[in-house]
């Protein structure tokens, strides 16, 4: 039994256990996997000062319940949902301080699908093939390849304090004037292609501004959309070729299958567009039974939002830093003479 | 000349498109192609994915704009000709045929009006080229199937097809790398893995591979299953 650990009292409706994926094994048909949400994952990790690649849990719709056995600093990102610790509230997107055998307790998501239990020193799990990351259809990765179940244990890294925590913190202040990124949104940037050419001008347009409802069967591999159907000038079939995350490809039915984290490496349907890698967080958090509307955008208009995430994330955690310095200078340091003895002492704000 | 259409794939990934075709030419072509790339290490490319006729390629859009990936690619592209292919290799997958390992066997025989024999003769009888991996970890994608032995997909397909069958589906043929749903037809199993993520080389295949299968006997498919087994159990 690992020392550092957690034990989960209940997984939620699906946990697994992902990091930022598995790379460089498509070539042999291994999926890449990983959080549906990464920038939310990447936050977390930001937020302890854990490795960026650093395995969190990935829970689905309903949240887990667990027990830190040792002391540890965790951090919840991705969708909202009411958690407590010991039963105190506790917020989103903060580091916070977990005692030894205090339980953390969450549930449904009022907002967003996908929530990211991320732990100080990240999920400590063996790695499959240089991954954590969980793929459950061929039992590889995470905790035995598989969902959480109740009473699993997880080891977990070495903890250190998070950037911008004071000793005595229980729960990191956010930088000063910022907010989280919105975690959901209706519309969805995509760039056409790589068979775009194989659509006729109708399906095009109206691909590029209707309402696509998200199947119910939506899962880790693909969201099935419901919706005006596509047509292609002759066949749907293609000679299989390569299918990156968030691809949209479209069968002889005319309905829109957009391909997710445990996608299948290659595929023999047309594909109309990709969506953008600033909007997939958008797009894995979008909930079974919502609708999501395209808009279309160059490759290079792309860049420059993945430009400004990128910015915006280092921006915000240098503020991060920043704030452990801000801290200490406002503290009031002190020299208190006790019976006879003199003591130096730093009086904190909470 | 390699002259390859560059698509983009959304923002972080771009098929390179040699053609349109299942070409062991092309294919070739599709192979240096990604052989080249690979040996170029240049910074952000992420991962290369080759395919029947094209290649996917991952990579950082803080590194590479769109301008920089195209030229960076092209130049590889124009050098890719003289690349020479990695030494052809023959692997030799050793398969029981019939019976309980081939349940379709002779629902091929009877399609193609050979007997079940002729059916293994004529499945044994070429080197296939594996155009690419895909579809499951592991699964290769084999050309060179005789034609005579083409028969269509099961019309309802299995539910979970066993690790290692070994079957023709259309004018396909190829062998399960983990239990699967699938339509094709099952003539036969092989004990070896084509996919094991405990062992050092998690696949036993990659694109441009040779691969020959070879009729065994029952007691011969026992001896190569155990002594795998025997094998984890040293490295376990």
């Amino acid at each position: 039994m690992p020392e550092r650990r957690i034990r989960i009292i209940d997984p939620g409706l699906l946990a697994t256990v992902q990091d930022t994926g598995r790379t460089g094994f498509q070539q042999f048909g291994m999926p890449a996997a990983g959080a549906m949400d990464r920038r939310s994952l990447l936050y977390g990790n930001a937020i302890l000062g854990n490795e960026p690649a650093d395995a969190a849990l990935e829970c689905t719709v309903l949240g887990p319940s667990l027990v830190f056995k040792v002391p540890c600093w965790f951090c919840l990102t991705g969708g909202t949902v009411s958690a407590t610790l010991d039963d105190e509230p506790i917020p989103g997107w903060q580091a916070i301080y977990a005692p030894a055998e205090s339980v953390l307790k969450t549930g449904a998501l009022t907002e967003g699908t996908r929530l990211y239990v991320c732990v100080g020193g990240g999920i400590d799990v063996a790695q499959v093939m240089q991954s954590r990351s969980t793929y459950t259809a061929a039992h590889i990765g995470g905790l035995d390849g598989r969902a959480l179940i109740e009473d699993d244990v997880l080891p977990l890294g070495p903890c250190f304090l998070p950037p911008g925590a004071l000793i005595t913190d229980s729960v990191v202040p956010q930088p000063e004037g910022w907010a989280p990124p919105a975690v959901t949104g209706p519309v969805v940037r995509a760039i056409p292609g790589p068979q775009d050419d194989m659509f006729t001008d109708e399906a095009l347009t109206l691909f590029f501004g209707s309402a696509y409802e998200i199947a119910p069967q939506s899962d880790r591999m693909g969201y099935r959309l419901i919706g005006p159907a596509l047509s292609h000038i002759g066949s749907a079939d293609i000679v299989s070729d390569g299918t990156g995350f968030g691809v949209v490809q479209v069968p002889g039915d005319g309905q829109p299958i957009v391909l997710m984290a445990d996608r299948q490496t290659t595929g023999g349907y047309a594909k109309i567009a990709t969506v953008i890698s600033a909007d997939l967080p958008l797009l894995a958090q979008a909930r079974p039974g919502s609708t999501v509307r395209f808009e279309k955008v160059s490759v290079q208009h792309a860049h420059e939002l993945s430009r400004d995430a990128a910015n915006e994330f280092a921006v915000f955690k240098r503020a991060l830093v920043e704030q452990t310095r801000s801290r200490r200078a406002s503290a009031s340091r002190y020299k208190v003479s006790i019976k006879g003895r003199v003591y130096d002492v730093t009086v904190e704000p909470r | 000349m390699y002259s390859p259409r560059f698509l983009p794939c959304g923002d972080t990934a771009l098929v390179v498109e040699f053609g349109n075709t299942i070409d062991p030419v092309l294919n070739r072509k599709v192979r240096r192609f990604s052989q080249r790339l690979a040996s170029a290490h240049i910074p952000g490319v992420l991962e290369i994915v080759p395919t029947y006729r094209s290649v996917l390629v991952y990579y950082d859009n803080l590194l590479l704009d769109w301008a920089s990936v195209v030229s960076e690619l092209s130049a590889v592209a124009e050098s890719s000709e003289e690349t020479r292919t990695k030494p052809e290799r023959v692997v030799s997958l050793p398969v029981l045929y019939g019976g309980n390992m081939g349940p379709d066997l002779e629902k091929v025989a009877c399609h193609t009006g050979l007997s079940c024999e002729e059916v293994i003769d004529k499945h044994c009888a070429p080197e296939y080229l594996v155009y690419m991996i895909g579809f499951t970890p592991g699964f290769p994608y084999l050309g060179g199937l005789d034609p005579v032995l083409a028969t269509p997909r099961l019309k309802r397909p299995r539910l979970r097809t066993p690790q290692g069958s070994v079957g023709i589906g259309g004018s396909q043929t190829g062998v399960y790398s983990i239990p699967a749903p699938g339509g094709f037809n099952v003539i036969g199993r092989t004990p070896v893995r084509l996919f094991d993520p405990e062992r050092a080389q998690p696949f036993l295949l990659e694109a441009g591979d040779l691969v020959r299968f070879e009729p065994v006997n029952q007691k011969q498919y026992d001896d190569i299953e155990n002594g795998q087994r025997s094998l984890e159990q040293q490295n376990a």
